[in-house]
Order: C-alpha cells, then structure tokens, then sequence
C-alpha cells in the first residue's frame, strides 16, 4: 500500500495503480472518457488533470492526466485545484463545441456519461460561435444506430473493438477535428460483441437499435437482475421493461463471469418474449372455453391422473421448474429433454468435472491462462464470451513480461499493445474446421473429431506416461502433440478448453486427460468443458433419463401421458421418432413461452413465463449457481413453470410439493433434498431481506408517468404487484443504495446515471461488485488424488467411400432457439447448407451450391452444399438448429446418394 | 567551415558516389566500423551534437539509451526526413544535394546502435530529395556500404526509402513510427521511450535529416573540432540556419552554430526589403515564439534563444514585416496546425479550430471583445504537458507571443471591425 495525499488528506491505495483508478476507488467523483476499467489508458480525452505537487513545499504542481501516472507512495495531487478544475471543465467546453446538444432526443439521454461529466465539470456556458461540425452517418446494420455528431472523440469504440475484441471493420478515419469512426463503408458490424459498443460508447453515438423500437429512458424502465439464456456461459445481464414489453438487455457486471461485456446474441436475442409467437393464452385441444388458470388445472390433473405419466425435463428451464416437474411425475419418470448425444457428452463433462482432479476457469483464471489448448470447440458459437476472455488472455503474458522489462504499466494500454505487436501466449487450436479462435492461435490444425482425440491423448501421454500411448501418429501429429506438451509443461497456470461442440466423447476424455496430467505434474491447470444451454448443467446434475427411454416408455405402453417443460422434441429428436411418439401419448401436455412445432401437436399449452417473467436458478457450464428475477409480471395466466407444476401438483392431489410455495421454499427444497445443489440457498438474498425495512427497487427514483399509464382506462392508480419471490419490488419504492451484488437491479448512483456507475458499485475500480460478486460455485474437484486417466485408444479417422462423417456446427446467430425470434439476429443467421473439404466436393463432381443426397438412419435428406479446402477429409458439417435444418443426433454417418451426372 | 554544404553543388544535383568518396565520403564509416559502437556513440555524445529537428536533446545521449544486452535483439534506425514545418527548407538542402552523407551519417548511427535496418521517411513532396536518395541507395548498395557484412565488418543494415503522405504529424518521432507500420499517425506515450519499444515494439532511434549528416564529420575529425565550429561549445557544430519573408535574400546558410539574429537577417538575408521593417521573427519555423527588434543580438544557439523567451527549433527564421498583418500571419499558422491536428486528444483536435476560427473572424472584422481573452485561455490551456505531444504547445508559442508583442493589432482588429492591413479572409 502506498500513502496518497489527496488534497493534503492521507489515503492509503494500492500501489501499481493509476491515479484515476485510485481516486475512483476512493469514491471521489473524477470525470473521464477514454479510460475504461477493462481497457486501461491511453490519455486521449485529458479530462481526467489533476494537479500533481512534487512535495509538501510545492505550491504551483503541474497539471497531470490522472489515468497516465501510477500511483507513488507520498505523493501528493490535488483535485480541487483551481486550475485541475478549470482545465476539466475547459475540456467539456471544447468537447462541446461540436457536440449537438440533442439530448432530448438522444437515446443516451438520462443515461449519458456525456452529461454525467459536464454536470461533473460544471462547464455550462456556451462561448464557441462559430458552426458545429456534422457528418454523415452509417447503416451498422440491426443491432446499432450510428449517430456520428455526438460523438466526442474519446476512441473507446475503436478501442474496445479493435483492440479488446478483434474486431476488423471498424475504425478511425480522417484526422484534425475531422475524426470519423465507422466501417469504410454502410454494412453491418460483422464482431459478435459490437453491442458493447452501446455501453462502451460514452455518448450517443453508438446506441442500442433494438432498444430504439420500443424507446424508453432508463428512468423510465423497470429492471431486474437477470441471466443470459443463450449459452451456458451464464453471462449476468440486467433486463429492462415498460408497458408489459422486455425493451433493453445490458451487461450486468460480474468479474467472475463476464466482466463488463456480453455477446450480441445474449444482449439483441430477447425479442421473443415481444414476440407474436409467444404462448400468452391456455390452450386445451377442443375446449377453447377453457382460458383461467382455475379450470385449465383441473382439466389438466384429470388427464395426468387417468394415466402413468412422465416428465420431459429441460436445459433451458431454470432448476426449479425442472425439480417440480420431477417432483411430479417422479425421480422414475423424469427424462431429459435433450438429444441423446448431447445427453451422454454432458454426462460425461459432469462426472469429469466432479471426479477428476481439476477445476472450471473463471473468467479471471481464463484471462490469465499462460498456455491454452482447445479440443474440438468452435468456441465462438458455443461459449462466445470465452472467445473475448481468450483474446485477452494470449496478450497477458507478453504483456506482462513487457510491462516488466521497460518498466511500463499493464494499464498503459496503448504502450502495452505498441511493444506486444503481434507476439501472442501460446494457444493450440485442435478444431474439425477453421474457427474465430484461430486468428488468437499460435497454431492451428484441423482434424476430425477422431483424430482430434488422439493428438489430445497423445499430449496426454507426453506430459504423462501413464496414459497410454497413442499408436500410428503421422510424423507432423508427433512434432506437433510433442511440442505443445513441452509447452503446457513449461506454462504455470495451462488451460484446456473442450466440449460438446465436435460432438465426441472421446475429445472430452482426452481433454481431460491433458489436464489431469498437467495436474498430476504440479501445474495451476484449469479444464473448461463448455455445455450447450443455461441450464445443461443443472439438469446434469439433477440426474434423468434419456431422452430416448421416454420414447421406448410410450412406444411400449409404460406411460401415456407426457408433460413437456419448456422444450420442442423436434429439436431433440429425429421428426419420425418424435411424431410417433406424440401421437402415441394419450395426452401431452406442454409448459412453454413460445410456439412450436411441438406446441402444434399438444393437447394443452400452458404459458409458462420467460426469464424476464420468472424467478429460478441456473447452474452454468463452470458450475456456477447464478439466480435471475423477472422484471415484470404478465398479463394474463402466463407465470412461472415451477408455480404451474405446484399448482398442478396440488391439484392432482399430489402431496409433494404441498409445502412449496414461494421460489426461496423450492431454493430451500432443493438444497435440502439433492446434496449436489447444497449452497444455492446463499446466492441471493431470501424474499424476507430487507434493508431498512425497505425491499430493493425494481424502478429508478425518477421513474415517471405511474400515475398517468393506465389513466385511459382506470384513473385511479391500479394497485402495483408484489413480489413475494424476491426481495426486490416491483416499484420505485425501495432501497435506492446498493444492494447485495446478486440482487442488482440497475447500476444508477449520484451524479453518474449511466452504466460508468458500475465503479461505484465495485468495492475497487474494476474489481469484485461490494459483497463479492454473485454466484455460487457448486462443482469442485475432489481431494487432490491420482486421476483414473480415461487413455483411450481410438484409431486414426478412417475416410470411407461414398459416406461422410456430419458433424454439428453452432452458429452464435442462428442456432439457438430463441434468439432468432429476434429479427436482427436472424437476418445474421449462417446459410443451410453442409460443408466439405474441396476435395471431396469435386470428387463428387460437385459444386457449391449443389445438393447433397444423402440417408442418416434410414431417412433421406437433400441440402446444399458449401466447400471449403481448409477442412479435412471424409468430414462435414451441418449448422444445426437453424430453420430448414430438419434434426439429425450428430454426429454421424451419411451414405452419399449416386450423383447423378448428365 | 561549411563540413555539411560545402560540397553541394551550385546546381543542386546530388553528388554521385563517386564525387562523394572523392571528397572523402565514407571514409568515416570505414573509421567508425574500426570502433567499437559504444565508441562511436561516445564521440558522438562529447561531440555535443543536439537533435537538429527541433527538439534541440544530445544525439549521442539520446543513442546511449538503447538496451545493448541483447545482441541478437532487433533494432531499427530511422531519419526523419518529413520536413514539414512551415518556413523550414534546410533538410531539403541535404537531401537533394548529398544524400550520400546522410546515408553515411545513418550508417555509423545504425553501427552504433547495432541496428539492422533503416528507414529514411521522407516528406511526400520532396519528389527530388525522393529520386537522389533512391539513386543514392542503389549506389551504396552496390559499392558494398549496405547490406550484408558492409566492408568485411560484419555488420549489415539494410535501407529503405519511405514517402510518408504528406502529415506534420509525422514529424513527430512516435506518430512517425505509428505511420511507418501503417497505423494512423498518432503519437504513442512515453515512456517507454522509441529506444526501448520504438517500430514494430523494438529499440528504434530517429534523428534530423541535418543530425545524420553532422554524424560522418564528427567521426571524422573528432568530438572536438566539431565543437570548435560552433561560437557555443554547449551546442556543437555548425548550424544550417534559413530565412524567409520580406528580407532581400531570403535562403539557408550553413553557418558557425551562435550567429546572431541580426547577422543571419541583415549579413546573409540581406536585410529588409526596402518599404519594409522588421517587426518580429520566428527563429526557428512556425512552432517557435516571436523575437522582436530587442532580440536581434541573441545568439541562435539553443541555450541563448530559449533564455529571450523562444525556442532555436529548426533554425529557420520566418520574418514579420510592418505590412503584414500579424493577426493574419498567425492566423495563418493556426489554420495549419488546425488542420495538421491528428485528432487524438482534446486539446488540441477542438482548441485549435477554434483559435483558427476566432482569427479569422478579427481578420474579417468580426471580432469580438472577449475574443482575445479566448485566445489567451488556449495559449494557456493548449500549453506544455496539457496535450498528449508538443503540437498544439508548438502552435500556441506564435499566438502567446503575437499577444504580448503585437496585441495593438489585434485590438485593432476588434475595435475597428476589420483588418487594419486591409486583409480579409474566406
């Protein structure tokens, strides 16, 4: 610690810090803009000066630019300095002379780290005359509005995208007082974290096109604390509402998990729960007059009493409603509703997890990882946030070796980068195809899922001869698992990254494999195993049958009637299995938010709320047990999955969950009767938490027109709802403090109304939310023991003629369910097609765009082909989930059909 | 003693490589590839050669800061040959007429520093300058003074020529890195410094196009005898000093360093045209502060003018006469650096339109009568350590000073709602 004199007052503050951090940290309000917690400092903007005294005799100092000098031990600055405040204010004004002052019709506004600083500054005279500058803006395509006058010149978009997200088609153009920042030409941002750009921007330059459908002022909105539905990443988000309609997704900051930054699919996929699709009524076949919540539960606990019944369980139902349903229909009855390969690949990730000997990264140890290996993962359509992590990571090293040797700080961020250039940590890419992460690599190869295990095993076996040695590598597998052995051998903290995405057990295994070795000779090693949906790995861990068994339960009279939570069987399964096996169920009835194929075929839809109008818990893919709130109650009889099968328990006369009533009792059941999910009654706050009395407001201090809303229909105010889930309430009557970190609602402090307020939250700039930040790791490897290693020995990929090995491919935008209800996203959505290696694409005699013929067990298929000479033969991928992509369980198999040639 | 310019041709040509080596020209690469680079670097340093662009820091010092540890560690040299400050025509001299001397100067630099590749980055529109130094380097080349195992010493260095696109930005030695990778040019932050992580992240040293070519004399005849050329021992050598404006000859002179102003304008200039006085000068291009009639008899070395208030900078001398509109000769220079701000930080990207655009409107007769306040607050707030390079500082030291010399003028301007030269702007 060092003694700072602020002002001639004595702090005590951390040394290797910089001034602006340390004055943040210390809660004093210093203005800035081009410095950002996760990006450092370049000292572009200069509206940070203060006065910095050589010593106690020195009265004239000089003016400094907080965030460019490191914190020294005694040395005194002065913020309130006459000139410090001058020159800030001075800074507003220039800034301000080309601004348009349209805040009134900015979507920034009230939300605007632009006027939070002015206000700061107290600059608020006009004496510039002259003409503002204006320029023409850009279509960025769905996701941001581009609204260049505003903008201040303080390069974090550039920044933030270029340098801390790779991203290549935007930047700085022009110069002098001319500066443009956009793509070269109108198109769309193609980097899948350009909606940061919303929050990093500190103005209205780059704002939230999604937002500005529905627009409404942060004051104006009522948020809650939330989590990303769209990976298993568990991303902490804040969802924003008025009039009954989701409007706006943030970044919710949680240093564990995302840090400051989310995906575009996590922050532009949530136009669902708007959407025209959604199941808002009940539906029972033939009794449309069945419509309250009442009559639809006797109806429906007659049917699930006629019969024996089974529960279909699900991913991306939250843990609750996942355990009611079990507890329903009975641990016996209780199946997963997922793909039977996906169902065994996340097993098996739960048992590595839980028995082996190392643990799941956090996106801290992600950061800094000092030697990667990837296994089979496309990482930026199955855990994108990871990707952004990554990209840090491989600077860290050589960042901090640099930083070291010329006696340069890790924050000086533009210096850091000028000396790293292009020198990266080492990260190996092993992927069935080209992949984002490979511009991270310092190598890349491409192999199939088979031939991916065996590099992985035979690094394996490098570091540790006790797995077994992997025969007949080719000469450049041999050079290659040799030298990225020695490589992890060399780092102190490697990190292994594998998962679901090459759908191969045996990847994972070797994965594992890697690790424990690594473990096994002493190294600080993580394992990430990424996982498919939010909530993959608490329906793991909840344990289940196949999905398969439920359709051999009915197709053999086992069971009749079938309750679904919150899933669409053709998405899980082939149409034919998943046709007959609805048909052959005397009832079916469906918990879901919105329509589908399977809401087609049931005989009672039940509206079950979304995560922006449902509380529930969600284990994520490192482990982590993370609570979202709903933002809003809905009209009409959509509610919560769990409160529906409670009631519906109840009104079968089921005992079981009697006695559950409210989420902390299920929170409370669970933890008590499933040891595995012990501790995620401690994540939140229990409904009872209060603080000064007071529950934690949902809606800001200045949230306005309450009163006036529903004026045109009822003058008087209607009676708001309560919350007895939550410890939040649905109004602006609250706690308006800081709450405990997991039950953030909105980041909003005095004088800072825009998301920058986040310093305040931390307990120092950029570091853990006050309490810590939120979340519950439940998965930790066992007491350190020799791994069992898995060493298998699986045989070199063998190319067979006239078939093809279809593997899956993810897409960010495009494959996950829900988040193509967003416009935007889908029009981003990849083409139907599969991919081949050239080679194997003329052998055929067959082009791109042709249609590939083929049969996977037993049925035909027809879809385009794209060709790509960079993949490896006798393998090719098909981009599932997407629309016009029929469900296939890869991978696996095809029998090409005879090209036909005339 | 003109060691630089003596040699140039009255017709300008550059001399060949075979003129040069006639008059001696890489004799002085032979001596220093005989020394050890630390050696080199010593003679330099003692010979008190100061950075001719401008900045006026010891040459040798400056070398002495590259991490040496490392042999095998990759270093570059650079000339920074983008002379682009207003009034300033002197690197163009040495360029055209003997590259072959900054080559030579380069090289026993790039020994010194044990740098294996240079760059020389040459201002767009010295399409000449371009043409000899191409020549200049074929010819080398061939000769065996570049390259590999230059001379049987071992050492090699390889030599680029690079036309910059016509920034003043680049003039700055870390926008000129930037520039060189092909970044935007903007400056970098120091530390660390360009002979720590300088292009490309390695120790990078870049000096004036006139400091290279004082490299081979100093080899040659010793630290001594060069600073035996200047009236001031502090700062070595001679100096190429220019002027221009309304004298009788305006030009560039190689001269003893320490002349004084009087003698540059009224000897070598030729004193005012006639119908013209003498009101004031920038002694050393458009980033330096007005000299008036009682500075004349200031030495031009580096200590003698930053003691009467201004800077040597290039060492070329802009003249103001009594027929020109101070306000619109400032007026003038800000426009240029307006327009030459690189954007990147506050200050200077919207402090110095805005002076440009009160200036223009006291030239246009729309003054007003807090502009000179305004101005004032810039001179001021666009001053030293308040921006992130010395650009706009560079440009507010003719404004600060035309306010205190000439400040008649520009009330003028207002109180009379024009120009009192008759000078309008569009």
């Amino acid at each position: 610690m060092a003694t700072l004199f602020i002002d001639n007052a004595p702090y005590q503050v951390k040394e290797g810090k910089n001034l602006l951090e340390a004055c943040l940290s210390l809660g004093f309000d210093l203005p800035y803009f081009c410095w950002h917690p996760a990006m450092g400092s370049v000292g572009a903007c200069r509206q940070c000066a203060v006065k910095s005294f050589r010593d106690e005799e020195d009265t004239r100092g000089k003016l400094v630019m907080s965030c460019m000098e490191p914190v020294r031990d005694q040395a005194r600055i002065s913020i309130q300095d006459a000139e410090a405040v001058g020159f800030r204010a001075g800074i507003i004004e220039w800034l301000m002379t080309n601004h348009p002052h349209d805040c009134a019709v900015c979507d920034e506004g009230g939300s605007c780290h632009l006027q939070d600083m002015t206000v700061m500054t107290g600059h608020n005279y006009r004496r510039f005359r002259f003409n503002k500058r204006t320029y023409r803006n850009q279509d960025l395509g769905p996701f941001l509005n581009h609204e260049m006058n505003r903008c201040i010149h303080c390069y974090r978009c550039i920044r933030f995208y270029k340098d801390y997200a790779g991203g290549k088609d935007l930047d700085a153009m022009g110069a002098h007082n001319h500066v443009y920042f956009g793509r070269s030409e109108d198109g769309v941002l193609e980097n899948e974290f350009s909606g940061n750009l919303a929050e990093v921007c500190p103005t209205g330059v780059f704002t939230d096109k999604s937002l500005k459908q529905h627009y409404t002022r942060k004051w104006d909105m009522t948020h809650a604390p939330s989590l990303c539905q769209g990976c298993a990443m568990g991303c902490n988000i804040i969802a924003s509402e008025r009039y009954g309609e989701l409007r706006q997704i943030s970044s919710r900051f949680n240093g564990e998990v995302n840090g400051y930054f989310i995906c575009d699919r996590g922050r532009f996929g949530y136009e669902f729960v708007n959407s025209e699709d959604r199941i808002r009524e009940i539906g029972v076949k033939g009794k449309p007059e069945i419509k309250d919540r009442d009559s639809l539960l006797r109806t429906a606990a007659a049917r699930i009493r006629e019969g024996s019944v089974l529960g279909i369980g699900s991913p991306r139902a939250s843990l609750e409603s996942n355990f009611a349903l079990r507890k329903l229909v009975g641990e016996d009855n209780f199946y997963h509703g997922v793909a039977d390969t996906e169902f065994d690949l996340v097993n098996l990730t739960l048992r590595i997890l839980k028995e082996g000997t190392v643990r799941t990264p956090t996106l801290p140890e992600i950061e800094s990882a000092d030697a990667i290996l990837i296994l089979g993962e496309d990482l930026i359509n199955t855990a994108p946030r990871m990707v952004l992590a990554l990209r840090q990571a491989v600077r860290r090293g050589p960042g901090e070796a640099l930083s070291a040797r010329m006696n340069v700080p890790l924050w000086q961020d533009a210096a850091i980068r000028q000396a790293i250039q292009q020198d990266k940590a080492p990260l190996f890419s092993i992927t069935p195809y080209p992949v984002r992460q490979d511009e991270l690599a310092t190598k890349s190869l491409y192999e199939s899922p088979d031939d991916i295990s065996r590099i992985g095993f035979a690094i394996a076996h490098a570091i540790d001869p006790d797995v077994t040695e992997i025969k007949r590598l080719s000469d450049e597998e041999r050079m290659w698992t040799a030298h990225m052995a020695a490589v992890l051998l060399r780092a102190e903290r490697p990190l292994i990254i594998s998962g679901y995405g090459a759908g191969s057990e045996a990847v994972i295994k070797s994965a594992a494999d890697v690790a424990w070795a690594l473990k096994k000779s002493g190294k600080d090693v993580r394992l990430s195993l990424t996982v498919p949906e939010c909530n993959s790995m608490g329906l793991a861990m909840m344990g289940g049958h196949r999905l398969e068994s439920a359709l051999d339960a009915v197709a053999h009279g086992h069971a009749d009637t079938v309750i679904i939570l919150e899933n669409d069987l053709y998405r899980r399964a082939e149409k034919t299995l998943v046709d007959e096996f609805l048909q052959k169920s005397r009832h079916v009835i469906l918990l879901d938010q919105v329509y589908h194929q399977t809401a087609e075929e049931a005989d009672v839809i039940i509206p079950a709320g979304t995560f922006a109008e449902a509380d529930g818990t969600l284990i994520s893919g490192e482990g982590r047990a993370q609570r979202f709130y709903q933002v809003f109650v809905p009209d009409g009889p959509v509610q919560e999955s769990w409160r529906w099968l409670q009631q519906l328990a109840e009104a079968c006369g089921n005992r079981t969950l009697s006695h559950l009533r409210i989420l902390d009792d299920f929170v409370l059941e669970i933890a008590k009767t499933c040891p595995q999910f012990e501790g995620i009654e401690h994540i939140a706050p229990p409904s009872d938490f209060r603080i000064g009395a007071q529950k934690i407001a949902r809606q800001p201090h200045r949230y306005s027109g309450r009163t006036a809303k529903e004026a045109h229909i009822q003058v008087s105010e209607r009676k708001p709802p309560s919350d007895e889930d939550s410890p939040l309430s649905f109004t602006m009557e609250g706690y308006h403090g800081i709450p405990p970190s997991a039950v953030v609602p909105f980041f909003w402090a005095p004088g800072w109304n825009s998301i920058q307020s986040i310093n305040k939250y931390q307990i120092e700039v950029g570091g853990p939310l006050h309490d810590g930040d939120p979340g519950r790791r439940l998965i930790e490897p066992g007491d350190a023991h020799t791994p069992v290693f898995f060493a298998e020995q699986a045989a070199p990929f063998p190319i067979r003629p006239d078939c093809l090995y279809l593997i899956p491919q993810y897409a960010i935008f495009g494959t996950e369910e829900f988040s193509v209800h967003s416009p935007g996203i889908a029009s981003r959505s990849p083409a139907a097609a599969i991919t081949v290696a050239r080679a194997d694409a003329d052998s055929w005699g067959l082009r791109d765009g042709d249609l590939l013929e083929f049969q996977f067990n037993g049925q035909e298929y027809k879809l385009a082909i794209q060709t790509n000479q960079q993949y490896p033969r006798g393998m090719g991928t098909l981009p599932i989930g997407l629309k016009g992509v029929p469900f296939m369980d890869l991978p696996g198999w095809i029998r090409l059909k005879p090209v036909e040639r005339s | 003693m003109k060691p630089l310019t003596g040699h140039i041709k009255a017709d300008g040509t550059p001399l060949t490589l075979a003129e040069y080596e006639q008059l001696g020209g890489y004799q002085a690469l032979r001596k220093a590839l005989r020394m050890s680079p630390q050696e080199v670097t010593t003679e330099v340093k003692n010979s008190n050669l100061k950075g001719r662009g401008g900045a006026g820091f010891n040459t040798g010092m400056k070398w002495s800061f590259v991490p040496m540890d490392d042999p095998s560690a990759e270093k570059y040299l650079i000339c920074n040959a983008d002379e682009m400050e207003p009034g300033t025509f002197k690197d163009r001299w040495l360029l055209e007429g003997n590259p072959h001397q900054l080559l030579e100067g380069m090289l026993i630099a790039a020994y010194a520093i044990q740098a294996s590749e240079g760059y020389v980055f040459l201002r767009y529109a010295y399409k000449t300058a371009a043409k000899g130094i191409r020549v200049a380097l074929a010819e080398a080349e061939r000769a065996g003074y570049l390259g590999s195992n230059i001379l049987g010493s071992g050492f090699s260095l390889r030599m680029h020529l690079h036309t910059g696109v016509g920034r003043y930005m680049c003039g700055e030695e870390t926008a000129l890195l930037n520039s060189l990778e092909g970044k935007r040019a903007t400056p970098r932050a120091k530390p660390p410094f360009p002979q720590v992580s300088g292009l490309f992240g390695k120790p990078t040293i870049v000096n004036n196009v006139e400091t290279f070519s004082c490299v081979p004399h100093i080899i040659s005849n010793g630290a001594a005898w060069f600073q035996s050329l200047s009236k001031n021992p502090q700062d070595g050598g001679t100096k190429i000093y220019g002027v221009s404006g309304k004298v009788n000859r305006p030009g560039a002179w190689e001269l003893p360093m320490g002349i004084t102003l009087r003698e540059l304008i009224e000897e070598h200039a030729g004193g005012m045209r006639s119908g013209y006085r003498f009101r004031g000068a920038l002694p050393g291009g458009a980033s330096t502060d007005f000299l008036v009639e009682e500075h004349l008899d200031v030495p031009m070395d580096y200590g003698s003018v930053a003691a009467a208030g201004s800077r040597l900078g290039t060492g070329t001398v802009v003249v103001l006469d009594d027929r020109t509109c101070p306000v619109g000769f400032v007026h003038n220079l800000e426009h240029f650096f307006a327009q030459e701000s690189c954007g990147w930080c506050t200050p200077c990207r919207e402090g110095l339109p805005w002076t440009e655009k009160i200036l223009r409107a006291l030239e246009n007769g729309e003054g007003r009568e807090n502009d000179l306040d305004l101005l004032a607050m810039h001179a001021q707030a666009l001053g030293p350590g308040k921006t992130f390079c010395a650009l706009a500082p560079g440009a507010m030291e003719p404004l600060q000073s035309a306010l205190n010399y000439f400040r008649k003028d520009f009330e003028q301007h207002i109180h009379e709602k024009k120009c009192p030269y008759g000078h309008t702007l569009h």
